[in-house]
């Protein structure tokens, strides 16, 4: 029999799904397998309705892709967690907030500021700004969805099964999980679906995997100054990578192409606070005089260390 | 509230010097707040940036981690290491709100009594002032 498949996108950019989509001719042979009941909003046309019908616990799997950022998100990841047997945080998004998190470190009425007000496309002249609720013709009355004060992880609203990272996950990385799903090969409930490597295990870059002895690092730079050595670490050459704390289920996709990690893998398992840990793992190969650099090269420490995981810091927002 | 409120403040001190110089200030009769808790851990470069936080989203209004002087490390070089943590820390707490006079870094050595007494009375006085951590649950 097939399996009852849901897929929700919350506050995210739908990246995950076409993660999904690039399977392609294995997603097609894993189509036989699964019966979409919900795709929204973006591939199949269900109606929140429709999924509120549906019997508790008739729907096999859910992936819930994107954090949660308004009521509306927060009601539909409920119902699904009612509908579903297994709900899959999938993606940076969801299981860590991913780059909407990143708002955490400003206040609604700042966002809205910037959005309505600021912005140099802004074109506002009324001062309009979104309102709950709207009453058209003196009879329509039209909804939007309540902005809430932070953004959440989807374990920080419902119960979640498994957790899996990378921004989108990467394509092989959801095949296995697609088979694993399809032949029912699952990890213990609450934990992430990961090879549990680091991304410098598997990085081709990484001098211990070449029987080189890493050296401490004299000198950061930002991406934009100059180009990587294509075979030498980043680290080394001082470009900051989080290879070290991140979970390498994207078989080190951005280091293999001169971009350093930026962590959307998620933590290594047994790291509580990835932002901690990469500090920590940072202050051990950088000198004295690196860190200064670091710290003047850098404006925001919180969303360089936290660029993925800022709703799930131990520290979850400014204050 | 801020009539029976008292800090809490936690001390992470390395074992070679700072835990030394605490042991030392009890020897000698200095008397320090009581709001002080030690631990001890074997070196300052011991100290994950995650300790702090955790002492912090816990309900300590302080974190205080002391090592030995620069040079003087029993390691080598871990207060060398704390410190390198510590700046990246630092920064990064205060650009989430919290406010930086409530962490700190002290070096004080196993024949500093005096001053571990001295550190820990300025160090309950800052964290007065400021009241209690706003992460406070």
């Amino acid at each position: 029999m097939a399996l009852k498949f849901a897929f929700y996108l919350a506050a995210g950019c739908a990246g995950c799904e076409m993660a999904l989509v690039d399977l392609a001719d294995r997603l097609v042979d894993a189509l036989g397998e699964l019966e979409v009941v919900f795709w929204a909003p973006t591939v199949a046309d269900i109606k929140y309705k429709d999924l509120e019908a549906m019997p508790d616990k008739s729907i096999d799997i859910a992936l819930v892709d994107g954090a949660i950022r308004l009521s509306e998100q927060e009601h539909i990841v409920k119902v699904l967690r009612q509908k579903a047997k297994i709900l899959v945080a999938f993606g940076a998004c969801a299981a860590m907030g991913g780059i909407p998190g990143l708002a955490n470190m400003h206040t609604k009425d700042e966002i809205f500021e910037t959005v309505y007000f600021k912005t140099y496309s802004t074109d506002n002249p009324d001062g309009v700004v979104p309102q709950t609720k709207c009453v058209v013709d003196g009879k329509y009355e039209l909804t939007l969805p309540e902005f809430w004060n932070e953004v959440k992880a989807l374990h920080q609203v419902v119960d979640v099964d498994y957790f899996v990272g990378g921004c989108p996950p990467h394509h092989e990385h959801v095949a296995k999980i697609v088979e694993a799903i399809v032949s029912g090969n699952l990890p213990p409930k609450g934990s992430w679906i990961t090879d549990g490597k680091s991304v410098c295990d598997v990085c081709p870059r990484n001098p211990a995997n070449k029987g080189k002895t890493r050296e401490i690092v004299k000198e950061v730079k930002r991406t934009i100054e100059g180009i990587p050595d294509e075979e030498k670490c980043l680290l080394q050459q001082g470009y900051l990578c989080f290879g070290p704390v991140t979970q390498g289920d994207c078989g080190a996709s951005c280091p293999k192409v001169n971009i350093p990690c930026r962590g959307c893998g998620g933590p290594l398992p047994g790291v509580k606070d990835f932002g901690a840990r990469a500090i920590a793992s940072l202050a051990s190969i950088l000198d004295d005089s690196t860190v200064d650099q670091l710290m003047e090269k850098y404006p925001s420490l919180a969303k360089l260390f936290y660029r993925y995981s800022l709703p799930v810091a131990t520290i979850n927002k400014r204050r | 509230m801020s009539e029976e409120w008292e800090p809490n403040i936690i001390v992470i001190a390395c074992n070679w010097c700072t835990y030394q110089a605490a042991d030392l200030a009890g020897s000698l009769r200095y008397s320090y707040p009581p709001t002080v808790k030690v631990v001890r851990v074997p070196c300052s470069g011991r100290v994950e940036p995650e300790f702090v936080l955790e002492a912090l989203i816990n309900g300590a209004d302080g974190v205080l981690i002391g090592g030995c002087h620069p040079g003087d490390c029993h390691y080598k070089e871990g207060n060398y290491k704390a410190l390198r943590r510590f700046k990246l820390l630092h920064k990064l707490l205060t650009e989430l709100g919290i406010e930086p006079e409530r962490v700190r870094l002290e070096w004080i050595s196993g024949s500093e009594g005096l001053k571990f007494a001295e550190v820990m009375k300025e160090f309950d006085a800052t964290i007065r002032k400021l009241g209690p951590n706003p992460l406070k649950r």
